[in-house]
């Protein structure tokens, strides 16, 4: 029999605030967190915008040495994961250490100490290379150093799956939960990739949107006028606990996680197929481990990247999985204001859901000033709504044809 | 204090997140500093850097204390001039 799996801790530092207060708040606002990008210099190159963290102090999560020599993403990591502890009210003693484990997801790694290394390597010579140099780069030094931190050691991981790597890693967290090799994880995805070389390396595949002269409104999530996504960075992470353990020591639980779903395209490394067969099972595999039906689910945060390809095909997907109950969910692309983490998107975007269920707050869809004639669903234009929330669906789809979806559902 | 004895220090307050109180002549860095063996490597790189001398890995290894990095460097600007 599985074990129930519930979330009991938010962390989040992204485009829009550094805690998850300031990242709700804004949320349902709908501020956009999308800015010109001042992490370096974008002459030249055709995309001058993204979504990158602002005012956040590293200091109070890091020493100054380990400022010094861990990447961004590593750092991003430390603090979401410190701050979903505290709000978990969770210390992991001895008692719990080896049932606790680890996995954030990251979509590239430490891939600005990767540039910047290789840049000391061509100027200065092999020999002036820092010693910290591989560890700040390594994917899943995310999941290493949170668990050295905070004392995890129960199972760890690091999934690199694009796009969906922060989804595949909470949905690997979860069954680890419900069969019983964990009862807690620290969980989510790290990003922080915004650099010359993803910028170009994405403008190469004209994936970004280029509207740098309104970068508040580049991320159109279902609009026509939509042209790419916009990149952001930053963390969530979910502390996921089996359900008698949460109930034992009172914590408050924000959802329950019920369901996974992951299925590949065999198709193609970068574009979805027309219909997005793979993105409708796996909604419906996440569907079928949750036990639910397609009438139990109140709001879906979709992938949305804002890209022309991918929008269009997700709502094919979700019309073909839900048929005419499409028609009455509420449907979000949170992305038009945080932008796309990459790996980190997954983690945020279950930190939102989360959120929305425990509020019974439907986040909105920013920009969304002229609907694409084929998206046409409840996309909760513009504005933030009242409504309850009984279970939700989070997707996550990635590079190399991988299709991530969660199911959440109110605690009851 | 000599010159290079207070550079010394000011790097190793720098590298090691240490306070001058801390960085007594006799202070190891692995029992007495909390650094490890990369921190060492990194703190013999901005010594390289900044007083121009090479140290090998040889060399690095006989390194303990702040008073052995000191007579190391010493001892290679001495050779240099």
């Amino acid at each position: 029999m599985k074990r129930r799996v519930v979330i009991t801790g938010l962390g989040t530092v992204n485009p829009i605030g550094n805690c998850v207060k300031d990242s709700w708040e804004g949320i349902c606002s709908g501020k956009s967190g999308i800015g010109t990008i001042t992490k370096f210099d974008t002459d030249g190159f055709s995309t001058k915008i993204a979504g990158e963290v602002k005012g956040f102090d590293p200091r109070a999560f890091v020493s100054a040495k380990e400022a010094r020599r861990l990447d961004d993403f590593l750092i991003y990591a430390l603090a979401s994961a410190a701050m979903a502890l505290e709000d978990a009210g969770l210390t992991i003693d001895a008692s719990r250490a080896e049932r606790t484990g680890v996995i954030i997801g990251s979509g590239i790694g430490g891939l600005l100490t990767m540039e910047k290394a290789k840049e000391t390597l061509m100027q200065q010579g092999p020999r002036r290379l820092s010693p910290f140099t591989i560890p700040a780069v390594l994917a899943n030094l995310a999941a290493g150093q949170v668990s050295i931190r905070f004392g995890a050691k129960g199972p760890i991981s690091c999934t690199v799956t694009a796009c969906s790597s922060g989804a595949n890693a909470i949905g690997d967290s979860f069954r680890l939960i419900a069969c019983g090799h964990a009862d807690v994880m620290i969980t989510g995805g790290a990003e922080a990739a915004v650099s010359p070389l993803t910028i170009a390396g994405f403008n190469a595949m004209r994936a970004l949107s280029t509207r740098n002269d309104a970068p508040e409104k580049a991320s159109r999530p279902f609009d026509k006028d939509r042209d790419g996504f916009v990149m952001g960075e930053g963390c969530g992470i979910l502390i996921l606990e089996e359900l008698s353990s949460a109930l034992k020591r009172g914590a408050r639980i924000y959802a329950e996680i019920s369901g996974l779903g992951v299925t590949s395209d065999a198709f193609h490394i970068a574009a979805p197929p027309p219909g997005h067969e793979g993105a409708a099972r796996s909604m419906r595999l996440a569907l079928q481990e949750a036990g639910l039906g397609t009438g139990e689910i109140d709001y879906i945060n979709t992938h949305g990247t804002s890209t022309p390809l991918n929008d269009l095909y997700e709502v094919q997907a979700i019309k073909h999985v839900f048929g005419e109950k499409a028609r009455s969910l509420a449907v979000s692309s949170t992305k038009s204001m945080t932008g796309h983490l990459l790996g980190a998107a997954g983690g945020l975007e279950a930190v939102i859901t989360a959120k929305a269920i425990e509020e019974g707050v439907l986040p909105p869809t920013i920009n969304l000033d002229n609907p694409d004639d084929e998206c046409d669903l409840d996309f909760v234009p513009h504005t933030s709504r009242k409504g309850e929330i009984r279970a939700a669906m989070s997707n996550a789809f990635g590079f190399g044809g991988v299709n991530a979806v969660l199911v959440f559902k109110k605690y009851t | 204090m000599s010159s290079i004895e207070e550079k010394v220090i000011e790097i190793i307050m720098e590298q090691l997140d240490v306070t001058k109180e801390e960085c007594v002549p006799e202070a190891a860095f692995i029992d007495d500093l909390g650094a490890d063996s990369l921190d060492i490597v990194e703190l013999v790189m901005a010594m390289e850097e900044n007083f121009a001398i090479e140290i090998s890995d040889d060399e690095l290894m006989k390194i303990r204390t702040i008073q052995d990095v000191i007579d190391f460097i010493k001892k290679k600007r001495g050779a240099l001039n």
